[in-house]
């Protein structure tokens, strides 16, 4: 069993037009290397040049955002569901 | 589609070529461009995209008496708006009133105080503004659904401009909304969903969605052209100030993006000609302590925006993760204003002080952008000098909840005189 990543559709292109992938890795920083790792230019486009999040980059963990819980290096479960999506304004 | 403003389909000043002069988007992160389309996010980095405007074009054929013979609505600024042809969307939204408040200023020790009194549009709130906008554009697009995320306001304002347009719609609130809120939806008939959780989950929600589905989400896939809107209440605070600038305005703050359009208006009005100086306003953010992400950040001096779970009865502002308070807190910062976080008791004080200084009656957003006033004014930031302008967003009626139980009768009494006289000391009647 794995990780489910969903992606963007802003960034589906990286990825050959899919919409989650599944992968394996312990935390949400090992994820997101296995990623890029898989489909290069998701890092580039992730992270920032100080190697953080770019602040426009929302993560969440199931249904709660990483900043919430331990940020990148929060501790993921087999079977768990890592979404990336960019920060929308309010109403 | 289009109501028959008074005006405007006959007006010779009418925009000849019916073109909007906006020029391409533009990232507010990295500078990148693209081209117009219902696009919300830079590709490259997820920063929000902007309208970037041929200003040079637009200064040739703005000018005060253009936009005074438009109508009174906010497409008299057509020019400065995303929006391709004449109004396809329009309930009558802006044009509201900038009310001189003598007696709130001189409870809170202030001079010269406006209150841009925004409850007046079309459902009540500011929202109907962005609103017009984005369905207008959305209409430009060829979509034939409209949706949004919502905290209240912004339900009402699309449901009823989608009911006027002809549009589906689906609008996703938060569960425990104000029942007001609901019901002022729904009553359009609409579709309304109620989520279970807060805000924030109804919005990362809603940007799924906005991938599955070709609808046009105004905050999320048309928010490019939506936040725009709210730029109208920069020109019109100038234009009914007789094309001068406010020294210093407060701005509630909820995702951010009011304030920083806010500002954003005023430095148009002078890029396109129509002020004769460049603007020095200074910008201030008003938030509850329950939901205060951005004022925090101010307070600390920090450059990071750590998202918050919301409590507060403000829940019009109750956004904890807001998307453009890296750009309020950018704009309070260069303008030397000040943010606030107030309480919920000094919310509901805040109402009560403008309906009971100036008879016009907020919703607690209005609460936290008056009890805001109060504090700088208290801490010295907005200065009796100044010429301010507070921003009052949303009606009271749509927030009841909030002082119910607070104000009520003055006496509840038999029907004769004598109860009357036992109530009131007839030497106090005069």
């Amino acid at each position: 069993m794995a990780v489910t990543i969903r992606i963007p559709t802003q960034l589906r292109e990286l990825a050959g037009g899919a919409g989650e992938v599944a992968l394996e890795g312990g935390t949400i920083a090992e994820l997101l290397t296995a990623l890029d790792a898989a489909n290069p230019g998701f890092a580039e486009r992730l992270y920032g040049e100080d190697g953080e999040l770019r602040r426009f980059v929302n993560v969440f963990l199931d249904d709660e955002d990483i900043r919430f819980l331990d940020g990148t290096a929060t501790a993921v479960s087999d079977g768990q569901v890592v979404s990336i999506i960019p920060a929308v304004a309010g109403g | 589609m289009a109501s028959a403003k008074k005006g405007w389909e006959t007006t010779p000043e009418t925009r000849e070529t019916e073109m909007t002069y906006v020029e391409s988007l533009r990232c507010r992160e990295c500078g990148r461009t693209y081209d117009v389309a219902p696009i919300y996010t830079c590709k490259w980095c997820f920063g929000p995209l902007e309208c970037a405007y041929d200003y040079d074009a637009i200064r040739a054929v703005i000018s005060r008496e253009r936009i005074a013979a438009g109508p009174p609505s906010i497409w008299r600024y057509a020019d400065l708006l995303p929006v391709d042809r004449n109004p396809a969307v329009d309930l009558g939204a802006g044009y509201t009133p900038l009310v001189r408040a003598d007696r709130l200023a001189a409870e809170l020790g202030l001079g010269e105080v406006w209150i841009k009194n925004d409850t007046t549009n079309p459902t009540n709130s500011f929202k109907d503004r962005v609103t017009s906008v984005a369905l207008s554009k959305a209409l430009e697009f060829g979509f034939k659904v409209a949706a949004c995320a919502s905290t209240g306001n912004l339900a009402n304002a699309v449901a009823a401009h989608s009911a006027h347009a002809g549009l589906r719609s689906f609008v996703f609130v938060p569960a425990n909304l104000e029942a007001g809120k609901i019901i002022t939806t729904a009553v359009y008939g609409g579709n309304v969903i109620a989520i279970d959780g807060n805000y924030d989950d109804v919005n990362r929600l809603c940007a799924e969605l906005a991938g599955m589905y070709p609808w046009a989400f105004v905050n999320v896939n048309v928010r490019t052209y939506y936040a725009e809107g709210s730029k109208t209440l920069a020109f019109e605070t100038a234009e009914q100030l007789g094309w001068q600038v406010p020294d210093h305005v407060v701005v509630p703050v909820a995702s951010g993006s009011l304030l920083t359009k806010i500002r954003k208006g005023f430095d148009e009005l002078y890029e396109v000609g129509l002020l004769d100086e460049k603007p020095e306003v200074r910008v201030s953010g008003a938030q509850a302590l329950g939901c205060s992400p951005v004022a925090s950040a101010w307070e600390g001096g920090l450059d990071t925006i750590k998202p918050v779970k919301p409590d507060t009865i403000a829940k019009s502002l109750a956004i904890g993760n807001p998307a453009d308070g890296y750009f309020a807190l950018d704009a309070v910062r260069q303008t030397n204003g000040g943010f606030a976080a107030v309480t919920d008791d000094e919310i509901v004080e805040g109402i009560r002080l403008l309906a009971r200084t100036e008879g016009i009656f907020a919703e607690t957003a209005g609460g936290v952008t008056i009890a805001t006033l109060a504090q700088l004014a208290a801490k010295g930031i907005v200065r009796p000098d100044e010429r301010v302008v507070a921003y009052i967003t949303g009606h009271g009626l749509k927030t009841l909840d909030a002082v119910q139980g607070v104000v009520g009768p003055t006496a509840t009494i038999a029907s004769t005189l004598d109860a009357f006289h036992a109530a009131f000391n007839p030497e106090d009647l005069a």
